[in-house]
């Protein structure tokens, strides 16, 4: 090809025309890279994203000259899903000082999966609390760590106060159809609730 | 420009804005799949030769070109934005615009993992 690449490009079947995405979050270390690793097709790839200091995500260079920016890797990975659809889940971190660069990721996603771990419960308030805030829907993964408490459900929903229609699914990240199940409890909310412009 | 029947000169809005804020621009996200239309690269600047060179290749999405080519996402859609406009590289309309999803989007969506199980 003449000028070299990062990498290999694993090119979409030819047909795929439609592009969805879905947000994996949760707090540090819950399984969000480990959890789009199991589903995705290709190697997982981490794009480079730049961020003003406050933390805005740049969408266009030219709004920013003369601030301060920085960079941050973000893992994504695809799945195809038939000859005209594919799906890409994104590995947003949840940490505060990354509101805004979900935001801008949020934009034209179908919604945002928020994988939990038993034994740092806290840790995802605010996680919750912010999916909350932001008009994305979604759905809540416990990543059943090994040795990890299990709670009944209605405790768990108390504990990160849910809305009773969010859902709420356990899952291992390492295990494929255990991820698939979770993104399918996400995408079965999305339909139950679409915005009433569609009939 | 071309004239166009009523008269007037059609102005692309990137000739107006100096490539800021084009049309364009505005619809790029990290998963507009893109593929070349055009393959002839003279003229243009190294980078933006690159990524037409990579969407030659097939079709793939804004981030993953960003990645392949070693470069900021932010940076690849503004050179995947003047391609669109200079007419080298094709990008498809976001499959759920801000909002809301289609039904069918999501049925299909849901078809589609489930058949992964
Ligand atoms: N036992 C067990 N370990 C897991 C599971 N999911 C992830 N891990 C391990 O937990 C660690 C953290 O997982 P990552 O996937 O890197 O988590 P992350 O959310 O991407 O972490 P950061 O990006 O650093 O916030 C890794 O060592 C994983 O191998 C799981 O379901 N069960
Ligand atoms: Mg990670």
């Amino acid at each position: 090809m003449g000028s070299a690449l990062s990498s290999d490009p694993a090119y979409l079947p030819p047909t795929v025309r439609r592009a969805a995405k879905i947000l994996v979050t949760g707090h540090f270390a819950v399984g969000k890279t480990t959890f789009v690793r199991t589903l995705s097709e290709i190697e997982p790839l981490r794009t480079e994203e730049v961020m003003t200091r406050a933390g805005e995500l740049v969408d266009d260079l030219a709004g920013v000259e003369g601030k301060t920016t920085t960079t941050v890797a973000i893992d994504f990975g695809r799945r195809t899903l038939s000859d005209t659809l594919v799906l890409y889940l994104f590995g947003t971190p949840g940490q505060d000082r990354f509101v805004h660069l979900w935001e801008g990721f949020a934009h034209g996603a179908l919604g945002a999966l928020v994988l939990v771990d038993t034994r740092r419960l806290a840790d995802s308030f605010d996680v919750v609390a912010r999916l909350e805030d932001m008009a994305l829907p979604y759905a809540v993964a416990v990543n059943h760590f090994d040795g990890a408490p299990r709670y009944p459900d209605d405790e768990l929903r108390q504990a990160l106060d849910l809305l009773p229609d969010t859902p709420l699914v356990t899952c291992d990240a390492r295990d494929r159809p255990s991820s698939v199940r979770a993104v399918i409890g996400l995408v079965d909310h999305l339909l139950l609730h679409l915005p009433q412009e569609h009939p | 420009m071309t004239p166009v029947p009523g008269g007037r000169a059609l102005v692309r809005s990137h000739v107006v804005t100096g490539g800021r804020g084009t049309p364009s621009r505005n619809t790029l996200d990290h998963v507009t799949l893109i593929t070349a239309s055009r393959e002839d690269v003279e003229g243009l600047e190294p980078e933006t030769r690159r990524l037409v060179r990579l969407c030659l290749g097939g079709w793939l999405s804004v981030a993953e070109a960003a990645v392949h080519l070693g470069l900021p996402v932010s940076v690849t859609k503004v050179l995947v934005a003047d391609l669109v406009d200079s007419g080298h590289v094709t990008a498809t309309a976001p499959a759920a615009p801000a909002g809301a999803p289609s039904p069918q989007l999501l049925k299909d969506v849901l078809d589609g993992l489930r058949a992964l199980l």
